[in-house]
């Protein structure tokens, strides 16, 4: 098994955060795991991104060319990295934030109305953990439940956005659960 | 016999190793070598003080100083000092610099180090050029003084304007003490050593950063007799950086 | 798989080796691709009682770190390539004056500004002299987060023992991504307060000089800092991957040793003789390991993000004939299929 995932999106949207909760769940699972960001001058202009490496096998280059699988936050991110997802990848995408039709049919792509679900949650911070809730529940790479178990690893001092991330991801895993 | 109460008029200070000169005849940095010495001896901290040598002649200052001392690449004494005393807040550091170390390729230091008010003191000797490398320009060199590279006399249009870092530093609110003698007269000589002694006592009390600068003749680079530099040093040097204090907290 | 590890970045994996080795001194300066190993310092040295200060340029960086070491303490600086090049000077005085310290260079893309992708153009600076006169630094070269952390503190040993900078070597890729590591206590004996400047109380005055002026006393210090330096030579470090009956060898470092091991085992997979020299110590070079295995296979390729450093000293080692090159420069990364392709 190995996944290479790219998580692209606004400054702000919580993309390293989610990236980095990704790897961590990957380790607890036993995994080999590598996540590198984007830094420094690519981390002007706006776009933030992550590269995610979840791997049986050891890692050699932390870095994502081809991702097999690709979250996108923003409209921005899906015309620079969609044409990098590699033939039977799949895509997990932002529909509150992006309108534009998807027209690849060679590979999967499952559309998540993240920002309007973190609203209902009460805060569209939260739009990032429902995307990975809703890929828990999509793809498998790694259980809900290590997501769920990795958020305090993230949130040391910050303990009190536990709770409203852990609905968050839960929230999202039961939408993708729904709509099938 | 008459039993004669006799006074030593003149000793060794301790920490001043008793050795012959490398300065040349006339030169300031002996006097301000004893100087400093007499003033260690005089607050007891001979033991726990550590000195920093510059690029220039008195890279070998430690051959007179009887103290834990190391040299420092060129202008980067006050961010060795900084090192030293961060490391060692209990200790005594201080840096000896010229004109050229200090205020010229040292000006990033210097200027950082007093920004951050460093409980350090820094011993600067002006003598209004390079004495090692020949009496090339510094930024101290006054207009129209002739060295080996400004041979026309120093011009505002070619080399712009001398530097008086007394003016600089007094505004930095975490400066503590500076002030600026001459190596002109017995008298003001007397003047420096009060100078040096109140800049260590600053850095003994943790009040922050102290700068003495000491106006002195080179006699052998100004082309002068030792007299004759001196004066120099007295009726122009002096003239444009005006000995006193210019701060105290 | 211990509970312990954590997922960390290189740069802090560095820091907190650093600390866990009693790193109780640092002085840095902003650049890319290093800043979270000066903001993780800045955070973590106050909370064991160490100093951290931000340097006005990474001269004053370095000279601090002189002056620190000089009083003793356990002092780190960390830059990049363009920074690492301004402190070529003090490096060269800390090698001179016998002081110990521990330097990263978090590898950029170069020449000159360059970009802040990694890359590997500075070996010839790191392990050649970088600064003026003869003088050696040891140069680690770590390839995963974990040696990040566990080579840094490698780094303070050998550091003390030989009281000599000594310079772990890694790349942007390796600074910025996240591994699982686990960091523990590192201790060691040192014998600063024999020769650390503390104020002469009670014993002779001490000094650290750099200027010699006659001959022979130059040549004096430069006779004991060779037979130094040749007994630094002991140190010589390496890893191998399936050298045992490999036909052809791949010799990388750092995050190219990531790569050539990738290849080395899909090789093997497809039953192909490959094996990898990685080598740890880019100075000393493990020479007399490499000329061994360098006879039994047919063919060697460096693989390096540069346009061919580490190389040099290869065939110095293995001779031009057998020694093939491929390599990246600009912060690109080597290619697997393009490696395997000089291979077969």
């Amino acid at each position: 098994m190995r996944e290479e995932i790219i998580v692209a999106g606004f400054g702000g949207q919580g993309i390293l955060f989610a990236g980095k909760l990704l790897t961590w769940a990957g380790l607890i699972e036993g995994k080999k795991v590598t996540c590198i960001p984007s830094y420094g001058a690519e981390m002007r202009g706006g776009t933030a991104n992550c590269h995610v490496i979840i791997s049986t096998q050891e890692i050699s280059s932390p870095v994502v060319d081809n991702p097999t699988l690709l979250i996108v936050l923003n409209e921005q991110s899906l015309e620079k990295f969609l044409p990098r997802l590699r033939e039977g990848g799949a895509l997990v995408y932002n529909s509150s934030l992006i309108e534009k039709e998807i027209t690849r049919k060679d590979v999967e792509i499952f559309s998540v109305p993240a920002n309007e679900l973190a609203e209902e949650l009460g805060h569209t911070l939260l739009a990032n953990m429902i995307i990975l809730g809703a890929l828990a529940y999509y793809k498998k790479v790694v259980e809900l439940e290590s997501l769920i178990k990795c958020l305090p690893n993230l949130l040391v001092g910050k303990e009190k956005f536990i709770e409203p991330n852990t609905r968050a991801l839960r929230r999202g895993y039961e939408f993708a659960r729904d709509k099938r | 016999m008459e039993k004669i109460d006799m006074k030593p008029l003149y000793r060794i200070p301790q920490t001043l190793r008793y050795v012959p000169t490398h300065y040349c005849p006339g030169c300031g940095h002996g006097i301000l070598h004893r100087v400093v010495a007499e003033v260690i001896d005089e607050l007891g901290i001979r033991g726990k003080t550590i000195g920093i040598a510059p690029v220039g002649c008195a890279v070998i200052a430690y051959k007179y100083l009887d103290i834990d001392m190391m040299e420092a690449p060129h202008g980067r004494p006050p961010a060795v000092a900084t090192g030293i005393k961060r490391v060692r807040p209990e200790k005594i550091v201080f840096t000896y610099q010229g004109d050229g170390d200090l205020l010229a390729i040292g000006m990033g230091e210097l200027i950082h180090t007093a920004l951050r008010g460093e409980n350090i003191t820094i011993i600067f000797i002006n003598n209004s050029l390079y004495g090692m490398t020949g009496g090339q320009m510094a930024p101290t060199t006054l207009l129209g003084q002739i060295t080996a590279t400004t041979p026309y006399g120093r011009r505002i249009k070619e080399e712009g304007y001398p530097l008086d870092i007394m003016k600089t530093l007094s505004q930095f609110p975490g400066v503590a003490y500076l002030a600026r003698g001459a190596i002109t007269h017995p008298r003001e000589v007397r003047k420096i050593k009060r100078y040096v002694k109140k800049a260590f006592q600053c850095q003994m009390e943790g009040k922050g950063f102290s700068l003495v600068e000491v106006l002195s003749p080179c006699p052998i680079n100004l082309r002068k007799e030792p007299l004759e530099a001196m004066k120099w040093v007295e009726e122009n040097l002096a003239k444009n950086f005006p000995p006193g204090e210019y701060k105290e907290l | 798989m211990s509970s312990s590890r954590i997922l960390i970045s290189g740069n802090e994996a560095v820091g907190e080796g650093a600390i866990k080795a009693g790193c109780r001194f640092y002085a840095g300066y902003p650049i890319t691709p290093q800043n979270e190993l000066t903001a993780y310092m800045a955070k973590r040295l106050p909370e064991v009682g160490g100093v951290f200060i931000q340097a006005e340029s990474e001269l004053a960086a370095i000279n601090m770190v002189l002056g620190a070491s000089a009083a003793g303490a356990r002092a780190m600086t960390t830059s990049s390539s363009p920074g690492i090049s301004l402190m070529q000077e003090a490096i060269s005085y800390m090698a001179g004056m016998e002081l110990p310290a521990v330097i990263v260079n978090i590898m950029r893309g170069g020449p000159g500004l360059g970009n802040i992708a990694g890359a590997q153009g500075d070996y010839f600076q790191a392990t050649k002299g970088g600064g003026h006169g003869d003088y050696r630094l040891i140069v680690l070269a770590p390839s995963c987060v974990q040696e990040m952390a566990d080579f840094t503190q490698k780094a303070f040993y050998l550091a003390f023992k030989y009281k000599n900078p000594v310079m772990v070597l890694a790349d942007g890729y390796l600074g910025q991504m996240m591994e699982p590591a686990e960091i523990k206590e590192f201790n060691f004996e040192d014998d600063s307060p024999s020769w650390r400047l503390d104020g002469a109380e009670g014993r002779e005055p001490r000094l650290f000089r750099s200027l010699y002026l006659p001959v022979e006393d130059l040549e004096g210090l430069n006779i004991r800092l060779q037979k130094k330096y040749t007994e630094m030579r002991r140190e010589e470090t390496w890893r191998e991957y399936y050298t045992e009956d490999a036909e052809a060898l791949l010799v990388a470092y750092g995050t190219c040793a990531r790569v050539c091991r990738e290849v080395v085992r899909l090789g093997r997979e497809e039953g192909r003789k490959w094996g990898l020299f990685q080598p740890i110590t880019l100075w000393p070079y493990p020479e007399r390991r490499l000329k061994e295995l360098g006879r039994k296979v047919s063919k060697v390729l460096v693989v390096e993000m540069s346009s061919g450093q580490m190389v040099e000293d290869v065939r110095r080692i293995l001779g031009e004939e057998k020694v093939g090159f491929y390599g990246r420069m600009g912060g690109a990364l080597p290619v697997k299929e393009e490696i395997w392709k000089k291979l077969i």
